[in-house]
């Protein structure tokens, strides 16, 4: 159907079906892939995007269907199958082993490596690649040292290093700063440049316009539209996602704020390597209001996060909620005076994978009555709290028994927020809560965190998206290497000012 | 042709049935072998294994015997493994728990109106154990020492300190070791052949565990801590506190196997109360997969290959190794069946396209 760009794909899946216990992840999706190209892949959160290309590199095996690359019909039993047709997959959660070093994770799992493979060697090789595509990396640093967009650095430096032509990148940017997602378009370009090709999912828009010539759009597990990215515009994509329009803007009424809920007095903590990561940081939220916290990642925002729902202890400074003390308390006192907490890393510490996804809604809740009475749990109470929050959050999943590991990325994050919205009682801290949500599911957090605020809660929104801070939050606090560089209303902030102060410029005072 | 190692896609149902069946299958296999090398007859030698385990009344409750501590320390070690706590010290505290019940019956008994030597006798065995895993546990939950050197290291210190009891300290006058029978106030009675009430204990502890894990809050909390300590923290667990009381749990189970032990078979302290139970126990728990009904049936199994594993050694005339050998063989296979309810083997012919070329 495209047959103008190029005469043969590199790739073409024809017929893809999978299923899985009480879904169709896939239902007869065809996809095919250009050299030089990059394809994105569109689609609600579940509607099969990761699951295809897991299909892609053998991870799982199609019930039906068939793969061709290079024109010759393939079965890809695992990713080494993949490995050797030089396909190879950044996956939604890097894979990674935190406590090797770079060169050892790139070449972990090779097949073709010397008894004893030499290490400088490989670190030579690396830098070589590293390079040639602009991908800074030091091959002896310890992936733990690493930050998140450096991990994904090493993840795609692994590919390259394989020599992998044809690129999976399953949502690389939903982690990554704006700038560092600037990087990793100008590394795609220059890899595309050299003839090999991309699959790019995401679920920005911008990305797909910028990133991609061709589209296609997943719903339910099928193919439903493709379309050439020069032909096409962002509200149309959206509309062929969700089935219905999205609207980019949301109302919100003015802010009538309460009672002053948090307050931080020149609180100061480590980071996990003991240095300072925050020096010094005073604010205060009322109820009824979102107080947004912007900034370039790494500048004290996890740490902020931490501190203030006890999960790390401050250094120096006060923390009080409702009034009252609350510095260096444990998590289970935080969780008590009514704090709720939307955390940064979602599979690693918001979700227990091995448990159902009624146990982990539960999971907040649990302590006290209905859910649990005399310390006996109610197993159908526990069912009737997931059946709603399922209902209400519109999170997809075969059953509320279904491990929580098996739903997508987006239902992940869908339940988390479903738990945490429903326990909160006072203040609310939200890290990144759109990370990885479809445009529809976007709209409907960021309208949740304003039902939040409009029934008298104070909401701690910690995003990168200042697009979202700018809708949304009553008033921006910017961080910068863990100091407040000043705090503006958001009716009067701009994208520039805003811009600055991430920078490290000071608050202008006219 | 080739073979590929796939990795399941979900952890089915029916493997996670099968692969203990197919691996016991093939551990026969491999006994046998074992056996036909060392000159017996393979099936003789299984015929007399399971008749001597299961053949007779005798047999039976024998195999009861042994099945009763290595229940109570399959339940032991389980709790612990539930929180990924490598309690390798099941051994130490069953031995602790009979050393403190042999001194209760031993030593205060006398003073004390009959009814309450027996009662009070079992919990001094529960409780030694309970503190004896509680050493580690403290040291792991507040001071990040790692559990398995210390549980390890424990066990030495409860055998031989036991060893110098009944050797030195409280044995009885005129005898090599072993101290004086207890009274017959601190007896633990015997329901079938030489099986204790520890069976009734046994399964009573069971069911209740298993209550414990699928009802109860504290059950939830612990499950949490067990699949990832990152997330109970932040959802507002106590780890360290939850660590410790599991812990206690754990080592009163293996305290109240010591006390069984003494109290209802030797009704002394003597040599013989540590033979591995409490190793043994680890692969109970983990044949299993940690759940408290199935520990029952797998310590009766393995108590009977244990039982079986005398017999040869005494009516077929193989050297005693042997026996050990062949008990050791038979557990190797059904560990690594466990990987296959997480892999399958497939068999990939080369059709026209069924290879993925190599590209250049
Ligand atoms: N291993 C599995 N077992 C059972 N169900 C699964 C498994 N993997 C995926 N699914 C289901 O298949 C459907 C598609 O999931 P998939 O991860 O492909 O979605 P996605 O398009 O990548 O979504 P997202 O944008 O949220 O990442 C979902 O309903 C999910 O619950
Ligand atoms: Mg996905």
């Amino acid at each position: 159907m495209n047959a103008e760009s190029s005469p043969t794909p590199i790739l073409e899946m024809r017929g893809i079906t999978k299923h899985f216990p009480g879904v169709m992840a896939n239902d007869h999706a065809d996809l095919e892939l250009y050299p030089g190209e990059v394809l994105a892949l569109l689609g609600e959160n579940g509607a099969g995007k990761s699951t295809l290309m897991n299909v892609l590199v053998g991870l799982y095996r199609p019930d039906e269907g068939e793969i061709y690359v290079r024109g010759q019909r393939v079965e890809i039993h695992s990713p080494r199958d993949a490995a050797t047709l030089g396909i190879g997959m950044v996956h939604q959660n890097f894979m990674l082993v935190p406590t090797m070093t770079v060169a050892e994770n790139i070449i972990l799992g090779m097949t073709d490596l010397p008894f004893a493979p030499r290490m400088d060697e490989v670190a030579r090789r690396i830098r070589e690649i590293s390079q040639r595509y602009n991908l800074e990396v030091d091959p002896n640093a310890y992936i733990w040292q690493l930050s998140v967009g450096e991990q994904q650095r090493v993840e795609i430096l692994k590919l390259l290093y394989r020599g992998a032509e044809i690129l999976i990148l399953d949502e690389p940017t939903a982690v990554l700063t704006p700038q560092e997602s600037h990087e990793l378009g100008r590394i795609i370009k220059r890899m595309t440049d050299e003839g090999k090709s991309a699959i790019f999912i995401t679920h920005k828009m911008e990305e797909v316009m910028e990133f991609s010539q061709w589209v296609r759009v997943m719903q339910a597990g099928k193919v439903v539209a493709v379309k050439k990215t020069a032909e096409t515009n962002p509200q149309e994509l959206a509309r062929l996602m969700v089935g219905r329009e999205v609207l980019f803007r949301l109302e919100k009424d003015a802010c009538t704020p309460g009672d002053v809920i948090l307050e931080l007095r020149d609180v100061s903590a480590d980071n996990d390597k003991g240095l300072p990561a925050l020096r010094g940081v005073s604010f205060s939220i009322h109820g009824g209001e979102i107080l947004g916290i912007a900034g370039v990642a790494g500048n004290g925002q996890r740490e902020l996060a931490e501190v203030v729902t006890g999960l790390r202890k401050v250094t120096q400074g006060k923390i009080l909620i409702n009034g009252q003390e609350r510095t260096n308390k444990s998590p289970l006192e935080i969780i008590q005076s009514g704090v709720s907490h939307i955390p940064a890393d979602r599979i690693g510490m918001g979700v227990v994978g091995d448990m159902a996804v009624a146990d982990n809604i539960a999971m907040k809740g649990y302590r006290q009555p209905p859910l649990t009475e005399h310390g006996i749990l109610h197993p159908r109470r526990i069912l009737e709290l997931a059946r709603r929050m399922i209902e209400t959050f519109r999170i997809a999943t075969p059953s509320p028994q279904t491990h929580i590991k098996f739903l997508s990325g987006g239902n992940i994050q869908k339940a988390i927020l479903a738990r945490e919205i429903d326990a909160c009682a006072g203040l609310l801290v939200a890290v990144y809560p759109s990370r990885g949500l479809d445009v529809g599911a976007t709209e409907a957090v960021r309208r949740r965190l304003l039902e939040q605020r409009d029934a008298g809660r104070a909401v701690l929104l910690i995003s990168e998206d200042l697009e979202e801070l700018l809708t949304i939050a009553d008033r921006i606090a910017v961080l910068f290497e863990g100091r407040v560089m000043g705090i503006l209303p958001a009716d009067t902030a701009d994208i520039e000012t805003l811009g600055l102060m991430m920078a490290g410029a000071h608050e202008s005072k006219e | 042709m080739r073979i590929v190692f796939e990795k399941r896609e979900s952890v089915s149902r029916r493997a996670t049935v099968l692969v203990p069946v197919v691996s016991f299958v093939v551990s026969l296999i491999f006994g046998a072998i074992l056996l036909a090398v060392s000159g017996a007859n393979p099936f003789v030698t299984y015929a007399a294994m399971v008749k001597g385990a299961v053949g007779s009344w005798y047999g039976i409750t024998e195999t009861l015997v042994k099945a009763i501590p290595l229940m109570l320390t399959g339940l032991a070690v389980s709790i612990a493994f539930r929180m990924r706590f490598w309690n390798i010290g099941a051994e130490g505290q069953l031995t602790l728990g009979g050393v403190a019940a042999a001194g209760v019956a031993l030593y205060w008994s006398q003073g004390l109106p009959g009814w309450t030597v027996l009662p009070l006798a079992i919990l001094a065995g529960i409780v030694a154990g309970a503190l004896w895993a509680g050493i580690p546990a403290v040291l792991k939950a507040y001071l990040k020492v790692d559990e398995t050197l210390t549980t390890l290291m424990l066990n030495y210190v409860a055998i031989l300190y036991s060893e110098h009891l009944y050797y030195i300290a409280w044995r009885a006058p005129g005898y090599n070791s072993g101290t004086a029978k207890f009274p017959e106030t601190a007896w633990l009675p015997q329901i079938a052949g030489r099986a204790n009430v520890g069976l009734i204990f046994a399964i009573i502890l069971a069911i209740l565990l298993w209550l414990v894990f699928k009802y109860t809050r504290w059950g939830f909390e612990l499950k949490i801590i067990g699949e990832n300590q990152t997330a109970a923290r932040y959802l507002g667990i106590n780890i360290a506190r939850n660590i410790v009381l599991a812990l206690l749990l754990s080592g009163a189970l293996s305290g109240l196997a010591g006390a069984c032990e003494v109290l209802g078979l030797s009704r002394r302290l003597q040599q013989g109360l540590s033979v591995g139970y409490g190793y043994t126990a680890i692969i109970v728990a983990w044949m299993a997969q940690l759940n408290p009904i199935v520990i029952l049936f797998v310590a009766i199994l393995m108590a009977a290959l244990l039982v079986g594993g005398d017999q040869i050694q005494m009516k077929m005339r193989l050297p005693a190794s042997v026996g050990l050998v062949l008990q050791g063989m038979i557990l190797i296979p059904m560990l690594a069946g466990t990987i296959f309810t997480e892999y399958r083997i497939r068999i990939v012919r080369p059709e026209k396209h069924a290879q993925p070329e190599v590209t250049s």
